[in-house]
C-alpha cells in the first residue's frame, strides 16, 4: 500500500546522528517521518506534521496541554517518544471536527465559555473526548476527575465541566442544558 | 421601522459567544511557538545553577564545536554592544547576560543559537562556567542584616541591600488617633511569593531584515507598544523600523508585561546572524526567572473605638524584590498601590511606610492578576479587619458594615488620597450574607463545634483601583497611561476596530465589537477586532491591571461616538434636513418628528464613500485616545465556608459566594468567566500555590510537580451574584473586573479556615494554608508564620 504521502523531517544534525523511520496514522492520514529516537511525539506533531494545535506547557507531564489520543486513549504527547507511536493511531485537536462540522465537545466549549486564552483547550477537549467514549453519562465529579491531569489558569474549570456535560448530553441525543454543573 | 434589539445585534449586555473561540477550539490559534519563519534558528538559554556567585570564567569552546551551532552569546559579548544590562520598568537595571556575578538561581549566563532546539540545548550543556560561590540572601531579614553581603555591587552609590524606602499618609494624625484608641489590633503577615504561570511560557521570534532595516519581533507580550519603546531605547534602533507583534497569548496574568533578557538576546542574535531567531522558554525557566508576584511582609495596626469604628490604620511593608527591582508599576509609587488598602472603609487617618530589599531571588514583582500590589493591599486589609473583629469580640460582618463607606458618601476621599466614586457596599454585603445563609451557618457552626467538627466562614469585602491611569499620576517609564482605539467603517457598513490593548484570553475580539454595536447599532458580527501589531494598532499601554475595559474600552466607545458624529452629517445630507433636525436611535438616524423618514448607519457608511456632501471629507473613521479622569472602583464581597479536619489539617471548601459590582457588564458571560478564573487563583493562593527557597537560594517550585496549581478536582464550585452601580465617569458605565476575585478572594478563604480554628486560639496562619501548617496550628494551639526565621548566627 502506498502512503498518502511521504514526509521526511528536515535533517539538520550531522550524519552520525541515528534516525528511525516511523509511520503514524494522524487524524486518519498515514504519515511517515524520519526521526531522531529522542524526538518527542509532541514535537513531531507540531514541528514535523505542522499540527500546532497540540501545545506544550511544562516539561514534567503535569499540565496536559499536549494531550492527544493514541488509539483512543488520552496521553501526554510530551512524555511519549515519536518512535513509540510508530504504527499507532493518533488524534489531535485538528482531528476533532469533521470538515466544517464541530464535534459536540468543541461546540460545548464554545457554548459554555469553557475557554479563555485557549492554550489548555485542545488538551482539555481531548481528555474529555477520551472520557466520554468510556462514560457517556458522567457526573460532575467524573468530569472533574477525568480532567484532573489538565491544568487551566484562566477559567477556574467550572465552565469546562459544564462544557463537557453539555457535550455528553448532546451525544446522548438530549437537549444540552445550560445548568450543567453547579 | 422597528427598533433594533440591542441584545440580538450583540450589543451591551449580550452574552455573545466568543469569536476567538472559533479558531481556538479547532487548534488553529497562532501562539508564539506556532510561528515558523523561513530560515529560522532556535535559541536556548544557559541559566545559573546557583543563587549568588562570582563568575570566574565561561568556556564556550565545546559548544561551538557542535554541528548546527550558529552562535554562542555571553555577557562579555553583550557588553561590547552595551547590551549586558537593560533598564527595568522601575528605573533599576537588570542583567541581560551575567558578566560579573550571578545574583539568583536561574539567571541567564549564556545562550546558544542553533539549527534546532535540541542542538541548542545540547550545546548549552557543553558550556563550562566556573563559579566562585558567595553566600545567598533569601529573605529581607538577611538582606537588612548589618554584615550582609552586597548583592548589587554593580550599582554606584549602593552600599546596602535596600531597593527603596517609601512612605505615604498623615503620620502625625495617625499617631494621634492611635493614642486615643480604645483598642489597638496588631497583626504580622506574609503574602508569599507566587508565580502567575500562564500555561504558555514566554517566547520571542526576532527577525531582522538587513535589506529593509526593519526588525520584526513576535513576542508574548501584554503590552506591545511599551516593548517597542523599550527596544527603541535599549537597542537604539529607530522606532519606526521596529514592529512588535503579539500573537495569540496563552494567558498572561502580569507575567508577560516585563521585557525579559531572552527577548533581548534573540533580537541581538537575529541582527548578528541576519536570520529569524526563535526562543521558547521552558517551564522551569519561566518559574525561576520571570516575573513573580507578591513576597511582601506586613506589620499592620488598627486603632479602634470599642464600638468598632476604625480611627486609623498604620502599615509597614517589607517587600522582597529579588536581585533586580523589576516591578512593573507607575514610577511614583514604589510599592505600587499598596495605599489603596482600606479604600472601602471610612477611616480618617492612615500611614504607610514601605521598605523594599534586594535578595538573591528572581526579580519581578509583577502585578499578578492585579493592579500593582493591590492584591497584597486587600489581603492585608481583610486579614487586619478579621483580627480586629476577633480582638473586639465582634461579629466580622458587623465590623465591616459599621465601617464601610455609605452609598450617599460618594465621592469619597480615602485617607491615602484616592477618590472612590460609586458603589453600594452595604447592599453587596447583604446579598452575599443572604446567599450563603450567614445566620443559619453560624448556628450550624456552633452545633458542629459541640460535636468536635470545625466549620468556618470567611468574608472579604473590598474595592480596588482598576484601570490605570489617569495620565497625571500613572505612567510606565514616563509614558502616560492612556489608551486608544481606531475604528474604520467600510462602505458596506462593516468595520474594523484596532486598540492599543492586547487580549490574552479576556475576549476583546468579542467584547470590543459589542461596544461598537452599542454605540452605532452595527451588529457585533460585522466588526472585526485586531490588536497586538504595533505597525497597525494605535499606541496604547496594553492589557494588565484590569485596565482594558476602563481605558481601551472607553476609547472604543469614544471612537465610535466620533464616527456617529460624522455619520450624523451624512444622514442630514441624505435626509435633506439640517443636522439639528436629525435624531439618533440605535443603528439609525431619523428626522425629528418623523420617525419613518430615516437612514441606517449602513446607509450613512455607503454615503461616506459614494455620496458625500460637498465640503465633507470622505470616509467614515475615527480614532480616540482616552485618558480616564479617574480609576474605576469595582466592589466585591466574597464569602467562603469550609470544614477543617482536626486530625489532618486538611480543609474542604463547602461554598463560595461571590458578589461583584463591576458596573455595567458588556458581556455577562465573559465577566463571569473572569470572576471564576480569579476565584480559582484566590483558592490556589490560599491553599497551595507558593514559591519558596532553601537557605542556599535554590528555588523550591521550579516545575509543576513542586509548584502546585489546583486542578479541576480540587477547585471548588462558585456561586456568582451581581450588583450594578455604573461607573459615573466611564462612557458606558463599566468598571474593571478581571482581577477582583484574585485580589479579594484569598482573604475570604483564609478567614474561613481561621474562623474554624477559633476554639484553638489561633489568630493567623500564613498562606498557603497547607495541611501541615493547619495541623500544627491546631495541635500546638498557636499561630504559624510563613516568615523566615530570624538569623541567630
Ligand atoms: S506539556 Fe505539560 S504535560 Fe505535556
Ligand atoms: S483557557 Fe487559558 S489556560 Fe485554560
Amino acid at each position: 500500500m502506498s502512503p498518502l504521502f511521504e514526509e521526511i523531517i528536515e535533517e539538520p544534525a550531522s550524519a552520525d546522528v541515528p534516525t528511525r523511520r516511523v509511520a503514524i496514522t494522524v487524524n486518519g492520514q498515514r504519515r511517515v517521518a524520519e526521526v531522531e529516537p529522542r524526538l518527542l511525539l509532541a514535537h513531531l506533531l507540531r514541528q514535523g506534521f505542522k499540527l500546532t494545535g497540540t501545545h506544550l506547557g511544562c516539561d514534567t507531564t503535569n499540565c496536559g496541554a499536549c494531550t492527544v489520543l493514541v488509539d483512543g486513549k488520552a496521553i501526554k504527547s510530551c512524555t511519549m517518544l515519536a518512535v513509540q507511536a510508530d504504527g499507532h493511531e493518533v488524534t489531535t485537536v485538528e482531528g476533532l471536527a469533521s470538515m466544517s462540522e464541530l464535534s459536540p465537545i468543541q461546540e460545548g466549549f464554545k457554548d459554555e465559555h469553557g475557554l479563555q486564552c485557549g492554550f489548555c483547550t485542545p488538551g482539555m477537549m481531548l481528555s474529555a473526548t477520551a472520557m466520554l467514549a468510556e462514560n457517556p453519562n458522567p457526573t460532575e465529579e467524573d468530569v472533574r476527575w477525568a480532567l484532573s491531569g489538565n491544568l487551566c489558569r484562566c477559567t477556574g474549570y467550572q465552565n469546562i465541566v459544564k462544557a463537557v456535560l453539555w457535550a455528553a448530553a448532546k451525544m446522548r441525543g438530549e437537549e444540552p442544558s445550560h445548568e450543567g454543573a453547579a | 421601522m422597528t427598533a433594533l434589539d440591542e441584545i440580538k445585534i450583540g450589543g451591551l449586555g449580550a452574552s455573545r459567544r466568543r469569536v476567538e473561540d472559533n479558531r481556538f477550539i479547532r487548534g488553529k490559534g497562532t501562539y508564539i511557538d506556532d510561528i515558523v519563519l523561513p530560515g529560522m534558528l532556535h535559541m536556548e538559554i544557559l541559566r545559573s545553577p546557583v543563587a549568588h556567585a562570582r563568575i570566574r570564567s565561561i568556556d564556550t569552546s565545546k559548544a561551538w564545536e557542535i554541528p548546527g551551532v550558529r552562535l554562542v552569546l555571553t555577557g562579555d559579548m553583550m557588553a561590547t554592544r552595551n547590551l549586558a544590562w537593560m533598564p527595568t520598568l522601575s528605573y533599576d537595571t537588570q542583567a541581560v547576560l551575567a558578566t560579573d556575578k550571578v545574583r539568583f538561581q536561574g539567571q541567564e549566563v549564556a545562550c546558544v543559537i542553533a539549527d534546532d532546539p535540541y542542538i541548542a540545548k545540547d550545546a548549552c550543556e557543553a558550556i563550562v562556567v566556573d563559579y566562585e560561590p558567595l553566600p545567598a540572601i533569601v529573605n529581607p531579614t538577611q538582606a537588612m542584616a548589618p554584615d550582609a553581603p552586597l548583592i548589587r555591587d554593580d550599582k554606584e552609590n549602593q552600599a546596602d541591600n535596600i531597593a527603596f524606602h517609601w512612605q505615604v499618609g498623615d503620620k502625625e494624625g495617625t499617631d494621634r488617633a492611635f493614642a486615643e484608641a480604645d483598642v489597638i489590633s496588631k497583626i504580622s503577615l506574609h503574602y508569599p511569593r507566587s508565580h502567575p504561570s500562564p500555561i504558555e511560557c514566554c517566547g520571542s521570534i526576532a527577525d531582522f531584515d538587513r535589506a529593509t532595516g526593519k526588525l520584526t519581533v513576535y513576542l508574548t507580550t501584554q503590552a506591545p507598544h511599551i516593548v517597542r519603546a523599550a527596544v527603541a531605547m535599549v537597542a537604539e534602533l529607530p522606532e519606526h523600523m521596529i514592529r512588535i507583534v503579539s500573537p495569540d497569548i496563552g494567558g498572561g496574568f502580569g507575567n508577560k508585561v516585563p521585557v525579559y533578557p531572552g527577548y533581548v538576546m534573540s533580537i541581538l542574535a537575529s541582527i548578528l546572524l541576519e536570520r529569524p531567531v526563535k526562543w521558547i522558554e521552558d517551564r522551569t525557566g519561566n518559574l525561576i526567572s520571570t516575573g513573580f508576584g507578591r513576597d511582601v511582609y506586613l506589620d499592620g495596626e488598627l486603632a479602634l473605638r470599642r464600638d468598632g469604628r476604625i480611627l486609623a490604620v498604620r502599615m509597614h511593608t517589607t517587600s522582597d524584590h529579588g536581585a533586580f527591582f523589576g516591578d512593573a508599576q507607575p514610577s511614583k509609587f514604589k510599592i505600587g498601590l499598596m495605599h489603596s488598602a482600606f479604600s472601602c472603609y471610612d477611616i480618617p487617618y492612615a500611614y504607610l511606610s514601605a521598605t523594599g530589599v534586594y535578595t538573591n531571588k528572581a526579580p519581578g514583582g509583577v502585578a499578578y492578576r492585579c493592579s500593582f500590589r493591590v492584591t497584597e493591599a486587600m489581603f492585608f486589609q481583610e486579614r487586619m479587619i478579621e483580627a480586629a473583629a476577633s480582638d473586639l469580640g465582634m461579629d466580622p460582618a458587623e465590623l465591616r458594615r459599621i465601617n464601610l463607606v455609605r452609598d450617599d458618601d460618594f465621592p469619597h476621599r480615602t485617607a491615602w488620597g484616592f477618590l472612590t466614586d460609586s458603589g453600594q457596599y452595604g447592599r453587596c454585603l447583604d446579598v452575599a450574607l443572604e446567599a450563603i445563609g450567614y445566620e443559619e451557618f453560624r448556628r450550624q457552626q456552633a452545633q458542629a463545634r459541640e460535636a468536635g467538627r470545625l466549620l468556618g466562614i470567611g468574608i472579604s469585602t473590598m474595592t480596588e483601583p482598576l484601570g490605570a491611569g489617569n495620565s497625571r499620576e500613572y505612567d510606565i517609564l514616563g509614558i502616560k497611561m492612556f489608551d486608544s482605539a481606531e475604528l474604520r467603517v467600510h462602505l458596506t457598513g462593516r468595520a474594523i476596530l484596532r486598540t492599543g490593548a492586547r487580549t490574552q484570553g479576556q475576549g476583546h475580539e468579542t467584547t470590543w465589537a459589542q461596544i461598537v454595536a452599542h454605540e452605532l447599532g452595527i451588529p457585533a458580527d460585522d466588526v472585526l477586532v485586531e490588536e497586538g501589531d504595533t505597525d497597525t494598532a494605535p499606541f496604547g499601554m496594553g492589557t494588565y491591571a484590569s485596565r482594558s475595559t476602563p481605558v481601551a474600552g472607553a476609547a472604543v466607545a469614544m471612537a465610535a461616538r466620533k464616527v456617529r458624529a460624522k455619520a450624523r452629517k451624512l444622514a442630514a445630507h441624505l435626509l435633506e434636513v439640517s443636522e439639528e433636525d436629525v435624531e439618533w436611535e440605535l443603528g439609525r438616524f431619523h428626522v425629528r418628528g418623523a420617525p419613518d423618514r430615516g437612514v441606517t448607519i449602513q446607509e450613512c457608511a455607503m454615503a461616506a464613500y459614494a455620496n458625500m456632501p460637498d465640503g465633507l471629507e470622505p470616509g467614515l473613521e475615527a480614532s480616540a485616545y482616552y485618558d480616564p479622569p479617574n480609576l474605576t472602583w469595582p466592589f466585591a464581597c466574597y464569602v467562603v465556608t469550609v470544614e477543617v479536619d482536626p486530625e489532618t489539617g486538611v480543609w474542604d471548601v463547602l461554598n463560595v459566594v461571590a458578589v461583584d459590582d463591576c458596573g455595567v457588564r458588556i458581556n455577562p458571560m465573559v465577566v463571569e468567566g473572569q470572576i471564576m478564573g480569579g476565584l480559582t487563583e484566590a483558592y490556589a493562593m490560599a491553599s497551595m500555590q507558593f514559591i519558596t527557597f532553601d537557605a542556599e537560594g535554590n528555588c523550591i517550585g521550579s516545575n509543576f510537580m513542586d509548584y502546585l496549581l489546583p486542578t479541576a478536582w480540587e477547585t471548588p464550585g462558585f456561586e456568582l451574584h451581581e450588583v450594578v452601580t455604573p461607573c459615573p465617569h466611564h462612557p458606558i458605565g463599566a468598571k474593571g473586573v478581571g482581577e477582583c476575585a484574585t485580589v479579594g478572594g484569598p482573604a475570604a478563604f483564609v478567614n474561613a479556615v481561621l474562623d474554624a480554628l477559633k476554639p484553638f486560639g489561633v489568630r493567623n496562619i500564613d498562606m498557603p494554608l497547607l495541611p501541615d501548617r493547619v495541623h500544627e496550628a491546631i495541635s500546638r494551639r498557636r499561630d504559624v508564620s510563613g516568615a523566615p526565621p530570624v538569623r541567630t548566627d
